[in-house]
């Protein structure tokens, strides 16, 4: 997917392609594998999806070599790893309110480190809170053009709310 | 004649002139000016005219309730019909047209139709244009549709975008008034997140215009003070120009926020929040009420309070003799503003006999004639007001006196505005000595937590007086500090629903309940005596109530009028339902963002870059775009399909096939959870294997099909068509979750992970062997086998699958190599003659083969057995979805119409969707049916007409022939026979 | 416009985010089962006006099935609990008791 950029009232821009792993399991099982988050939080570089799945992220170089390390410890146990890196379009947002014109969530609430699964407009994705404020969201790649369409055209004015 | 005062005008900036356009002449007004002030500054009383009569119209209020005021603004693009002058800010540059005339707003046909009114009574519609029956289509209903309707529906697309913004807060206080920002004020203080929107430009308010005085200082200082206060907390968000629309379920709220309206700035036009709110204030104040007496609808005759607002708000008087008539003290303050500004008030007419209070006095102090249990009788004038005829209130309307006057200041008492309140079901009680319907605190909408979720504050509550409201305010928002407020002693209203009250039919006829929809005293009055006794009916009868203004004046002297024509109690009468939105809201704002690229959202295949470059004729399938066909130069549609079907058949084509669905299905129970989930057996699939499965829902209907490999031990991968792929991981989610939660199970949709390319026809196998990189030979990859490996120095996966006939290889790779290796497969494939072809050549050829689609074949209605899928209906399963449904007797029924191939006597194609005829005729007359076509193309490798359909008894008719009518006259005779046209024994997809 | 509480994410879920599932705690005939047992379960729905058990599922969040119950007439919301169970819990319907004395659903009350 192509790197973009779109710089308005807040900036958007497509990410490079990350490594993203799916792993589904009891999370106690999953806890001998990855470091488990919080429910509704992402930690370091697994996020917290369900009760029994967590996205781990990477270098997309790192893909395969995480999932078998994954695997590898996971053996014994009832559980799923795939990788999902192709499947997903990655973006960074800098400003709360762009997402808080797409999504029915309480943006302005939101915590750093906070990991929300919603929809953006009218397809699924997921974003969190970084520490610097900025947002990274994730949604299937079919729809990346879609994502940047409705996330650039939401940048590109103030809302003045969140400050205001 | 209406004119700018020397002096006033709280909202304008006299240093500021903008210039506008009305009907193309060009006026001035000033910045704060709303269209309608500035039309009356212009000495422009004459703003359009009514629905039905085609009567004068000019404002009634200087507010959201406007009835008449109503104009096109704007053109092309930016082209907006019905928009209230009221609530209008001017700007530079303005464009505003009046509506509802022919020819023209001073000369106006339709008018004709006033003097016609008798014939016109309550329901007319219904009454008059039932016979003869041939006038209904060639004289009624033309003569309706040129009448309805008042502004015109633009042409243009509209060029301006729109938003949706989605709000939080512990507190949402509606209205900018005294109220909402004492309640604001009060919650915020608490420390709460509180969001105050007001409609309007300004704050403040009633208030500020009525001289009232907050906490010792004039009520705008103090005003000015409290929104200095809320600016400097944190927690306080306000909105001007801001409407809170409806309230739905759950502290849900709309706001319509209209950003460029009163500028020609740049970003989107209006903004649609959606707010969730813990708790609502709704502190919408009240709506002044008409009175009705003859002639109340003459241009000049205006609301008391609306009167008061031109002079003290926009220093904008509306006549130089202003009679005021009145059941209630405040539209004394209206005769005392107006006398302090320099017009002249000859007289007040209160219809009380025992008058008014403080304020009465007051205007007598002033030297206006006041004259108490009188009314009027008729006004004078047509486009204008030029006097009014007085008479007792009490009598039956013979003139005492008349005097001249060019403006008529009415009061007709206050109700608050419910409509908030009364959204999401909180009820109303009759406060028979304020004379309103007002909010039962008692019985507010229900939220979450089983308590009410909105609260009303102030005038909305139903109190009047400045120190009530702030009270009230102050209490429905949690309790604080009341500001002290002074208040003029008021004098108790009396309800008056007619003028005079024993007002004779001609006066009834002449008095005015609904202005824009032209409903008068006589029509409720009609509507009751026919028998329409609910007030839902009569509304509906009579349409009071029902334009673009939604009765916000009319509703309750039009139920008053009702519940005395029936002799019943106002609360046994009660109100029609208020709906939201509050004023109508645009189109756009409830789109949003969504139109034009992202009307919708497009999914696109790791390919899809390469069809737009290579003449692809795109399909959607779902939300999916797949290529049709690939156009090449100077070829139609049917000439490409055609091509890509014999090269595949006869050299090598490439699908995009990505958008197949593929779901991992691992755990221990995998297998018998598949067994479940599809009606033959998967659980003795053997890894490196592949099958073809059905999947039925429980009700026993065939709702997807596809290929399942067995990848591992405890691990599948199941294909779903293109548009099956999300409901079916949803469907597996569904059983696993809620009915099956201890197998262990677990399933991941990787759609979107993997390109998919089927490479298929003759020389599929010699261009794989080119690319290299994996054994493709029929040993080591045969039919129906897969395998993993590399082909380009890619890694894939490589299914031996075939849904044409043809030798086929479907090759899944990752998404992101996706166009990698299908660029590599053209490059080498070019010597062996590849193609690409799109999902026609694709339906034909599985058509041609005999193969079912699913949504062709199936309809929701159709089951396995009805296809001759008997062979994938495993046997010895003991139970997998849809089994039961299946056994039911209607569906074990040789009856059921089922699957054969159709091949036309003459070659032709048979139409879509045509039904095979029967003998005789159903008990509806229609000719009776023994079948359908479910698939039907021209074939290019056959190059006849072949099709798929469903025939009563199909399969042992072989050789029978059936008669297809066609839409329009003729029919297509069809002989029955096996579906599969096209190398019936296999042999070619299996070398 | 609902607002449900998904107990397996934890998330106050805008109902735009979610997708209704009909009436819960459907018992599933299979093969073998009476024909009348097979239509109640396949088609005999509960219509109250008052308190209802239904199923909602977490689409726009995490994917996973719950069970809420809710007032039909008012919106109430008594409280949302597992998918995994085959009737209410006992805290649920101590709930309902509080806010709903004398409430029957199906043979429950």
């Amino acid at each position: 997917m192509s790197e973009r950029v779109f710089e308005g009232a807040a900036t958007v821009r497509q990410l490079p392609q990350r490594g993203m792993i799916t792993v589904r399991g009891d999370m106690t099982d999953l806890a001998k594998a990855v470091k488990v988050p919080a429910q509704g939080t992402v930690a370091g570089n697994v996020a917290w999806m369900s009760p029994d799945e967590l996205l781990v992220m990477c270098p997309h170089e790192e893909v395969g070599a995480q999932i078998d390390a994954l695997r590898a410890k996971l053996i014994g146990t009832h559980h799923l790893v795939e990788d999902v890196s192709d499947a997903r379009a990655i973006f960074e947002i800098s400003d709360g309110e762009t997402l808080a014109k797409l999504c029915p969530v309480d943006v302005a609430r939101m915590e750093p480190g906070r990991f929300r699964r919603t929809r953006l407009a009218q397809i699924a994705c997921a974003f969190w809170k970084k520490e610097d404020g900025s947002f990274e969201l994730v949604c299937f790649s079919s729809v990346a053009d879609y994502a940047w369409g409705v996330l650039s055209n939401a940048a590109a004015t103030p809302v003045a709310h969140f400050s205001g | 004649m209406s004119t700018r005062l020397a002096q006033g005008g709280r909202f304008i900036d006299r240093s500021s002139k903008l210039n506008f356009s009305f009907n193309g002449r060009k006026l001035a007004g000033y910045s704060g000016d709303t269209l309608a002030s500035a039309l009356l500054a212009n000495d422009q009383m004459l703003m359009g005219r009514s629905f039905k009569y085609h009567r004068p119209r000019s404002v009634v209020t200087s507010d959201a309730s406007e009835p008449n005021a109503l104009f096109n603004l704007g053109r092309e693009g930016s082209f907006e019909p019905n928009a209230r002058g009221t609530m209008t800010e001017l700007f530079g540059g303005l464009s505003a047209e009046s509506q509802n005339h022919f020819p023209s707003l001073e000369f106006d046909v339709g008018a004709i139709n006033a003097k016609l009114s008798r014939f016109l009574p309550a329901g007319f519609y219904y009454k008059m244009f039932i016979h003869p029956r041939p006038f209904w289509k060639h004289i009624y209903e033309p003569f309706i549709r040129k009448s309805a309707g008042l502004g015109r529906a633009p042409k243009a697309r509209d060029e301006s975008t729109y938003e949706h913004f989605y709000a939080f807060c512990d507190l949402l206080v509606v209205g900018g008034g005294v109220a909402g920002l004492q309640a604001a004020l009060t919650a915020g203080r608490a420390g709460k997140d509180v969001l105050l929107l007001e409609q309007t430009e300004n704050w403040g308010g009633r208030a500020p215009v009525d001289d009232i005085e907050i906490d010792g200082k004039p009520a705008g200082d103090w005003v000015d003070a409290a929104v200095a206060e809320l600016a400097s907390m944190p927690n306080v968000k306000t909105r001007l120009r801001t409407m809170g629309a409806g309230v739905y379920d759950h502290g849900y709220v709309l706001g319509y926020e209209r950003l460029t309206d009163h500028s020609s700035g740049a970003g989107p036009r209006h903004r649609l929040w959606r707010i969730r709110a813990g708790h609502i204030v709704t502190a919408t104040g009240a709506i002044e009420r008409p009175l009705s007496f003859a002639g109340n609808d003459v241009p000049g005759v205006v609301l008391a309070s609306a009167v008061r607002d031109y002079v003290v708000n926009w220093g904008v008087s509306l006549g130089d003799r202003t009679v005021v008539v009145t059941n209630n003290d405040d539209a004394y303050r209206t005769a005392i503003a107006l006398k302090r500004a320099g017009v002249e008030v000859p007289l007040i007419l209160d219809a009380r006999a025992a008058g008014g209070g403080v304020l009465a006095e007051e205007a007598k102090a002033l030297g206006i004639r006041v004259e108490n249990g009188k009314g009027i009788a008729e006004v004078k004038g047509g486009k204008r007001v030029s006097g009014v005829a007085i008479c007792a209130q009490a009598g039956e309307g013979a003139t005492l006196e008349e005097i001249a006057c060019d403006v008529v200041a009415m009061s007709g008492g206050w109700s608050p505005v419910v409509h908030l309140w009364s959204h999401c079901g909180g009820k109303l009680t009759w406060d028979a000595d304020a004379v309103m319907f007002k909010p039962d605190p008692e019985k507010g909408p229900i939220g979450a937590d089983g308590t009410s979720f909105v609260s009303t504050a102030g005038a909305a509550s139903g109190v009047l007086s400045t120190a009530d409201v702030l009270a009230d305010a102050t209490g429905k928002a949690g309790g604080g500090d009341v500001p002290s407020a002074s208040d003029p002693e008021m004098a108790a209203i009396e309800p008056v629903w007619m003028m005079p009250q024993g007002a004779s039919y001609e006066l009834r006829s002449k008095a005015w309940l609904d202005f824009q929809n032209d409903v008068k005293v006589s029509d409720v009055q009609l509507a009751a005596q026919e028998g329409f006794e609910s007030v839902e009916h009569a509304k509906r009868y009579t349409t009071l109530g029902m334009a673009t203004d939604q009765g916000k004046l009319s509703n309750i002297n039009g139920l008053s009028v009702l519940s005395n024509a029936l002799g019943s109690d106002i609360p046994q009468v009660g109100t029609t339902t208020f709906r939201p939105p509050y004023t109508p809201i645009s189109m756009g704002a409830i789109a949003g963002e969504a139109r034009g690229e992202i009307f919708q959202p497009l999914r696109k295949t790791p390919m899809h870059g390469w069809h737009e470059e290579n003449g692809a004729h795109w399909e959607p399938v779902g939300h999916w775009r797949r290529p049709y066909t690939f156009l090449l130069e100077g070829e139609t549609v049917e000439e490409a399909v055609s091509r890509e079907v014999k090269n595949t058949r006869q050299a090598l084509g490439f699908l995009d096939a990505s958008t197949l669905g593929k779901i991992i299905v691992k755990g221990p129970d995998a297998g018998k959870f598949l067994d479940m989930m599809y009606t033959n057996m998967m659980s003795n699939l053997k890894p490196g294997r592949c099958r073809y499965g059905l999947m039925c829902t429980e009700n026993g209907f065939l709702t997807d099909d596809g290929v399942v490999a067995r990848i591992d031990d405890d691990t599948w991968l199941c294909h779903t068509t293109s548009g099956g792929a999300d409901h079916i991981h949803q469907h597996m989610e569904e059983w696993l979750q809620t009915e099956w939660w201890d197998w262990k199970v677990f399933t991941a949709n990787v759609t979107e992970q993997y390109a998919q390319i089927a490479v298929v026809g003759p020389n599929a196998r010699k261009v794989l062997e080119k690319l290299g990189g994996m054994d493709v030979s029929a040993e080591a990859l045969p039919f129906m086998g897969w395998a993993d490996g590399a082909l380009a120095g890619i890694k894939v996966r490589a299914y031996r699958i075939s849904f044409s006939g043809e030798l086929s290889y479907e090759i899944a790779v990752p998404a992101a190599q996706g166009r990698a290796l299908w660029d590599a497969l053209h490059e080498a494939g070019e010597e062996f003659g590849a193609m690409p072809y799109g999902t026609e050549a694709l339906h034909i050829m599985r058509a041609e083969k005999g193969f079912i689609m699913i949504g062709d074949e199936t309809d929701g209605t159709v089951i396995p057995q009805d296809l001759g899928l008997h062979w994938a209906i495993s046997r010895k399963k003991e139970d997998f979805l849809g089994k039961r449904a299946q056994a039911r007797s209607f569906m074990d029924n040789p009856d059921r119409w089922q699957l054969v191939g159709l091949e036309t006597l003459d070659g032709s194609v048979i139409p879509d969707g045509a039904y095979a005829v029967a003998d005789g005729v159903n008990a509806n007359g229609q000719r009776n049916v023994q079948g359908r076509v479910t698939s039907t193309y021209h074939s290019p490798t056959l190059n006849r007409g072949i099709a798929m359909g469903l025939v009563h008894n199909g399969p042992d008719r072989m050789g029978e022939v059936v008669t297809f009518p066609k839409v329009g006259g003729g029919e297509v005779k069809a002989k029955i026979v096996s579906p599969v046209f096209y190398d019936p024994e296999g042999e070619k997809q299996n070398v | 416009m609902l607002i449900l509480s998904c107990p397996n994410c934890g998330e106050l879920k805008d109902e735009t985010e979610l997708s209704a599932g009909g009436e819960a705690h459907l018992t599933r005939f299979g093969p073998g089962s009476s024909d009348s047992d097979f239509e109640g379960y396949l088609f005999n729905r509960e219509n109250p006006k008052g308190v209802h058990f239904e199923r909602w599922r977490c689409s726009s969040g995490c994917g996973k099935w719950f069970h809420a119950a809710r007032c039909t007439a008012t919106n109430e919301v008594f409280g949302t609990y597992s998918a995994q169970v085959t009737e209410p819990p006992q805290e649920i319907r101590d709930v309902v008791s509080a806010k709903r004395p004398g409430w029957t659903w199906r043979d429950l009350s």
